[in-house]
């Protein structure tokens, strides 16, 4: 009866271990939900015009993708980082920088194929580095931290001339063109964002599910054990930031390449809470939350103002209605939109189980 | 005791965990004041003492939760005093804690796989462990050993209080551990229970020693070959099972009364 005998004895369990990777690993598989959304995306183009499809589509896949950088931190990590969007915002600066632009002054004029990695290894390190300060701290002085990296790369592209182009910031971004495609045209660039979200959003779940998903989350549970377990914490909450900024940086290069421009606007104060607002509105507990909290976010921004205008309100409080809004989702579910579905889910399945019982426990 | 001796002389000499001169000073509180102990190999030790008396805290200061204000601490013959929990829990150091200190979002496999792969390489791997992962099935054992498996694929938030203490000792178990730290293992479990942790605890390979901090005597002179005495912050007494029990101060701590 020898403890780490049986460790050794007990070796097969062919039933349980079997199914647990292909089902638990990949709940997406077995929801018909996830498969209709999936078709829906793929097919877009040919559902919605120019507007809808990046206006709409590709605007919440990007931001949706910011989000899900700190989806991947909070809710698997436990920490609030309110820097992602200055990440994504730097990510972006840098493709300007070393890339084309009308600003010829500044950028260098490498080919985006240069850049982008550049820019991407960039605002890893800017995240990294940034997650390096946060991670001595816990809860609200993480948010402070963050806040306050956020805020000041905010100033420094307002004051800085020689690299940020100050207030004006860097204009007429040049987007790819290769194998005779304009990838800035509304259909390619749907499905390149599309491409990249859905890379980030198999990635995090995957992530979830492997050693050092699994030690995060550990972590964000009781990161005092996890040192009593052998694990080395702060590195691995500094790692996660390596990996949300990388994700993070994704994002803001297609946020360039969107708007082919990019300014200090972009990067302000209130643009970094949106991006909280986008991910707590969704749901921090599953990475689909903040795709689904940036459709919210990016609808209300699109058409409240029209809908407010219709009602007699000034168009430019639709603020107020995504306040409103925020408020009642905290207020009635600390999960977000897909806590209300789940919960909503839950109750229909009890009552389908109710006259045959409950499912035995083993 | 025959078969004490003989495990003993088997895991060779030299000590365990040797403890020179450790104070922990909270402000001007002294938890701990010039704690000196040898513990030899394989050798199992129970620490008794009142609320207060500095067990935890020594558990603290040997994993590095709190590193001591003064002193030195060697795990096998290493200096350990400035090393960070991780490093002294790779070198075959384990703890368990007095109110679970578990991963509640976490089932009951990932907590145990959790800790099987704290000790082995491998902690930063983005790659999802395949069927035949060697630390899923050591998950596997210890789950086994600690009669969990029917509710391995549970939260940890969802079990009994008694399954958790039952989890919380797997999680000591991964590994390789050449030395354990039980934090009142007993707390809260039924008489049953007790059955169970008693046997889980004897049935241990013989080179793992262990000191348990427990104020169930049944349960804590039933495990041990020795027994250490506490007051506050100090040592006073150190002995066989037999000689504490019958000590006038154990009588005195433990059937009423007690120094103020």
């Amino acid at each position: 009866m020898s403890v780490t005998h049986d460790a050794r004895i007990q070796v097969h369990k062919p039933a349980s271990t079997a199914q647990r990777p292909a089902v638990r690993g990949w709940p997406d598989i077995n929801n018909p939900a996830a498969w209709i959304v999936a078709v829906i995306l793929l097919i877009m183009p040919l559902i919605a015009n120019g507007f809808f499809l990046i206006e709409i589509f590709a605007t919440t896949l990007i931001l949706g993708t910011i989000a899900l950088s700190l989806m991947f931190l909070a809710g698997y990590g436990g920490m609030v980082s309110l820097m992602q969007l200055t990440i994504a915002g730097f990510a972006a600066y840098m493709v300007a920088v070393f890339g084309v632009s009308g600003n010829a002054n500044i950028s260098l004029g490498w080919p985006w194929w240069l850049a982008v990695p550049m820019a991407l290894t960039l605002a890893t390190i800017f995240g990294t580095l940034g997650g390096a300060l946060a991670v001595r701290t816990e809860g609200i002085y993480t948010i402070m931290i963050t806040l306050a990296i956020g805020a000041a790369f905010y100033y420094f592209t307002n004051q800085n001339w020689a690299i940020f182009n100050g207030h004006t910031g860097i204009n007429n971004v040049a987007t790819p063109h290769f194998w005779g495609v304009d990838w800035r045209a509304d259909i390619p660039f749907y499905y390149v964002v599309l491409a990249t979200a859905a890379l980030c959003y198999f990635a995090v779940e995957y992530i979830s599910r492997a050693p050092f998903g699994l030690a995060l989350q550990g972590v964000r549970d009781n990161p005092r054990r996890m040192a009593a377990l052998g694990f080395n914490v702060n590195a691995h909450r500094v790692a996660a930031y390596a990996v949300a900024s990388f994700i993070a940086g994704l994002a803001g290069v297609l946020q360039v390449w969107n708007y082919r421009q990019i300014s200090p606007g972009s990067v302000s104060v209130g643009a970094c809470i949106d991006v909280l607002i986008i991910a707590v509105v969704g749901g921090i507990t599953r990475p689909v939350g903040p795709y689904i909290g940036a459709l919210v976010f990016v609808l209300l921004r699109t058409f409240a103002l029209d809908f407010l205008v219709k009602i007699g309100l000034d168009g430019n409080r639709f603020r107020l209605l995504i306040g409103l809004g925020f408020l009642a989702i905290v207020f009635w579910s600390s999960d977000g939109v897909i806590g209300l579905w789940q919960r909503w889910r839950q109750s229909q399945v009890r009552e389908e189980n109710r006259p045959g019982g409950g499912r035995g426990h083993g | 005791m025959d078969s004490v001796a003989q495990r003993l002389s088997a895991v060779g000499a030299g000590a365990a965990l040797e403890l020179r001169g450790v104070t922990r000073l909270f402000g001007a509180l002294a938890a701990l004041t010039d704690v000196t102990i040898t513990v030899r190999p394989g050798e199992r030790r129970a620490v008794l003492g009142s609320n207060g008396a500095g067990k935890t805290t020594l558990f603290n200061c040997i994993t590095g939760d709190f590193p001591p204000s003064s002193g030195t601490i060697r795990f096998f013959g290493e200096d350990v005093t400035h090393f960070p929990p991780y490093e002294r829990i790779r070198r075959g150091l384990r703890r368990t804690y007095q109110i679970s200190a578990l991963f509640p979002g976490l089932t009951v496999q990932d907590n145990v796989y959790l800790a099987c792969r704290g000790v082995s390489r491998g902690r930063f791997s983005f790659l999802r462990p395949g069927q035949n992962d060697a630390l899923m099935h050591a998950a596997d054992g210890l789950v086994q050993a600690v009669h969990l498996t029917g509710v391995k694929d549970q939260r940890v938030a969802e079990l009994a209080h008694g399954q958790q203490r039952q989890l919380e000792i797997a999680l000591a178990l991964a590994g390789a551990p050449r030395f354990v730290l039980f934090d009142e293992p007993a707390a809260g479990l039924s008489p049953t229970e007790r059955v169970e942790l008693v046997e889980i605890l004897t049935s241990l390979p013989p080179h793992i020693g262990y000191i348990i901090i427990e104020h169930d005597m049944d349960v804590a002179l039933r495990v041990v070959e020795s027994v250490t005495m506490m007051h506050n912050g100090r040592i006073f007494k150190e002995g066989l099972p037999q000689e504490i029990q019958s000590a006038p101060e154990v009588q005195e701590l433990y059937l009423g009364g007690g120094h103020e």
